[in-house]
């Protein structure tokens, strides 16, 4: 048990374990300290001084994000001297900041812009000389505007959390920027697509490549067809985008707004995670039977993808052969959905509304390219439904279009960590034992980093692990290389908790961060949808009986390993 | 002197340097010990020194590449022959030896903490060398100019081309 603190915070008197700091302790007192570079579990520097208090015993202004408490403190967080200090520091950052709020895609959510408002700063008192350095646009998902960057790191921490560390300050002084190593493009760096630098960057620095622009002219283009599905996590997170509680699940109304798009279908993409299961379940079974190289991992993760080609080439062979469910998708419409409805696939015009910045690298892959024409965030969906002046919030539930309608609980969970375990074991563990009637493997469910279970099916033991952030990516596959560990099936995302918390995911405030665990809500709701749904089983989806009867004829027949496998190759980088 | 754009270290600096890696990586920190070591053995740090430094370490490049560019005493870029230190101290500055860096930069056609491409001259930039009295004041290599023009440059670029010829 951790040694109590007694201390004050603005009069009202708090107690503590020690070592925690003034900023966690307010938080106990309902009371609220700025941060701008500052956020939970990920960064914690110090360095841009909003957090400063007054505290007893110490000389100055202190961070109140990094100081430790003491026995008899007092603090005082509201202070002339205080709001003084964070004025300035507001003023002299917006000195170099490029002010371009009105066209921001930050803007109303950008951290900066929230803080300056409330100090009622005068964003031209210091007249700074400018950056003016080109946007780095070199990757398909990430684009970086350093004119708007703080340099409050949190995008570097977010990378070195991941272990990716493609990024990093650069220089010293007023020429310190962001970058990669050498000051190359992104593109020639190791990042991964993750885009976990995005959703916690406080202002517009970094955004995801936007692909509205062409989704809009081929909506406008009476020769396409354009259809759109989307990804399991996106129902639990869009309402975000509109003001409502973390966690709601807007199936309904998602479906609705984008119908007033005015696209030719609206199909869920739960369909083909259900399908991947199909695919992924007879892989894992026919690779267990044949001693093929193991243990098997997910390959849904295109960032994970990346990760493996570049740093783990010769794992490459244990990625299962799988397209993720966005690259099915698209492979099935631009085939048998064509051939079905008699349309040129050349007329058809796919889109794919993903949690994630890497499904747009991942639908421009050379094996793939030209089965998904455009991927476009939770965020950018948002955007385009306001541009669109749907008001999201009344709108009536919808349903999904027809065939691709019908999806199992399996497929919805694909968004959180351990959701794809799950729905694979669910089918796979029935397709080994049709007497195996057991739906809930709750040892592979939260949001705990790395989750380890052993299940015995049909006289094999099956041993599974699921992690989420590369940086646990890399723990388990370093177990396994050195003969620590040994597993058969192995799920790995690569967003701490799964899509859910996806790098295309609605941007949330620390302030936001501090009152709700994101992922867990989030997932919760996708949780909530599997148990309300009747079939939870991925084999059992009628969905899965239409197509394998109509069409691809069994799991892993060579149609289709044709249409919905692809394959791998090492990529070195600098 | 033989031209030298593409890094061209030797298997024997890269051994010198990989035994700099081992015998420090336990010790935290290691990390400006060796690039100051590296600088020592290559004369500047290219991508080449930093990704085996980075690779030895089992640290990114773009930690590496931080450091490096946090610290001016790093260079990049290789160093002539005959290395150019402009001193931008206060006195030489009020002096305008601004002035200087601006005619060095001209006639090599190299900007400060470049090298010539036949690898003769490098220019850098120096705060105060304690020749105060002499300000303007520009050292190549050991040797101290003092009280110069920028008229002055010239006459004392083309001894060094002399010699070499």
């Amino acid at each position: 048990m951790n040694k109590m603190v007694n201390l004050k915070i603005n009069g009202i008197p708090v107690t503590v374990p020690e070592g925690t700091t003034i900023l966690q302790a307010a938080r106990q007192a309902h009371i609220e300290i700025p941060t701008l570079c500052f956020l939970k579990d990920v960064s914690r520097v110090g360095s841009c001084r909003m957090c400063v208090v007054e505290a007893t015993g110490a000389r100055g202004l202190v961070a109140a994000c990094v100081y430790p408490v003491a026995e008899g403190m007092e603090v005082r967080t509201n202070t002339d001297k205080c709001r003084q200090s964070r004025k300035m520091t507001l003023e002299l950052i917006l000195s170099k900041h490029k002010k371009k709020c009105l066209s921001c895609e930050r803007n109303r959510s950008c951290e900066l812009q929230r803080l300056s408002l409330g100090y009622d700063v005068d964003e031209d008192r210091f007249k700074g000389e400018d950056f003016n350095l080109p946007p780095d646009e070199s990757t398909p998902y990430i684009i970086r505007d350093n004119d708007k960057c703080i340099n409050c790191m949190r995008c570097v921490a977010a990378c070195k959390k991941q272990h990716v560390n493609a990024i990093g300050p650069i220089g010293r002084g007023f020429n310190v920027h962001i970058g990669s190593a050498f000051d190359r493009p992104l593109s020639e760096s190791p990042c991964v697509g993750c885009g976990q630098c995005i959703v916690d960057c406080p202002v517009g620095a970094l955004s995801e490549k936007s692909n509205i622009d062409e989704v809009w002219e081929a909506l406008s283009d009476s020769t396409k067809k354009v259809i759109f599905f989307t990804a399991p996590s996106v129902r639990a997170t869009l309402g975000e985008a509109f003001r409502m509680p973390v966690g709601t699940n807007v199936e309904g109304k998602m479906v609705a707004a984008i119908r007033r798009l005015n696209p030719h279908a609206v199909f869920n993409m739960d369909v083909t995670a259900d399908l991947t299961i199909m695919e992924e379940a007879s892989e894992l079974i026919n690779r267990i039977k044949t001693n093929k190289p193991m243990p098997m991992f997910t390959s849904c993760c295109p960032a994970w993808v990346k990760f493996v080609e570049q740093t783990y080439p010769e794992m490459i062979p244990n990625l299962s052969t799988c397209k993720s469910p966005q690259q099915m998708f698209g492979a099935l419409l631009k085939t048998y959905w064509c051939e079905k409805n008699g349309v040129d696939p050349k007329n058809l015009y796919v889109v794919s509304v993903i949690p994630c910045t890497a499904k747009k690298y991942e639908c421009g892959r050379e094996e793939m390219k030209g089965d998904v024409d455009a991927a476009i965030t939770t965020r950018e969906l948002a955007r385009m439904i306001k541009t669109a002046g749907i008001k999201f919030a009344e709108l009536e539930d919808e349903e999904f279009d027809n065939p691709f309608a019908i999806a199992t609980g399996a497929g919805a969970i694909f968004g959180a960590t351990g959701g794809v375990m799950e729905a694979a074991l669910r089918t796979a563990a029935h397709m080994m034992d049709g007497s195996f009637e057991v739906l809930d493997f709750f040892a592979v469910r939260g949001s705990n980093p790395i989750k380890e279970a052993t299940y015995l099916v049909a006289g094999h033991t099956i041993r599974v692990a699921v992690a989420s952030g590369l940086d646990n990516a890399r723990k388990i596959v370093e177990s396994i290389k050195s003969g620590e560990k040994k597993y058969d099936f192995v799920e790995i995302m690569s967003c701490p908790g799964g899509c859910v918390n996806g790098g295309g995911q609605p941007t949330r405030s620390d302030a936001v961060r501090n009152s709700v665990e994101l992922k867990e809500a989030r997932a919760k709701a996708l949780y909530t949808a599997d148990c309300g749904n009747e079939i939870r089983r991925s084999a059992d989806s009628p969905a899965m009986d239409l197509l394998y009867n109509d069409y691809l004829g069994f799991p892993n027949s060579h149609k289709a390993h044709e249409i919905l496998h692809t394959t791998y190759k090492p990529n070195k980088i600098i | 002197m033989k031209e030298c754009k593409a890094f061209c270290g030797t298997a024997e600096q890269e051994q010198k340097l990989k035994a700099v890696i081992e015998e420090s990586r336990s010790t935290p920190g290691c990390l400006m010990h060796i690039l100051q070591e590296a600088q020592g053995i290559y004369g500047f740090l290219p991508i080449e020194v930093q990704k085996i430094i980075a690779e030895g370490l089992g640290i990114s490049l773009s930690e590496v590449y931080g450091v490096v560019t946090f610290y001016s005493q790093f260079s990049l870029n290789p160093k002539g022959k005959h290395r150019i230190s402009v001193c931008l101290g206060t006195a030489c500055y009020v002096k305008g030896s601004d002035k200087l860096l601006e005619e060095l930069e001209k006639q090599l056609n190299i900007k400060c903490g470049e090298c010539t491409p036949d690898g003769l001259f490098s220019i850098d930039s120096c705060r105060c060398v304690g020749a105060c009295g002499l300000a303007p004041v520009v050292m190549i290599d050991e040797d101290v100019y003092g009280k110069l023009t920028p008229e002055m440059v010239k006459g004392i670029l083309d001894k060094y081309r002399e010699e070499q010829a």
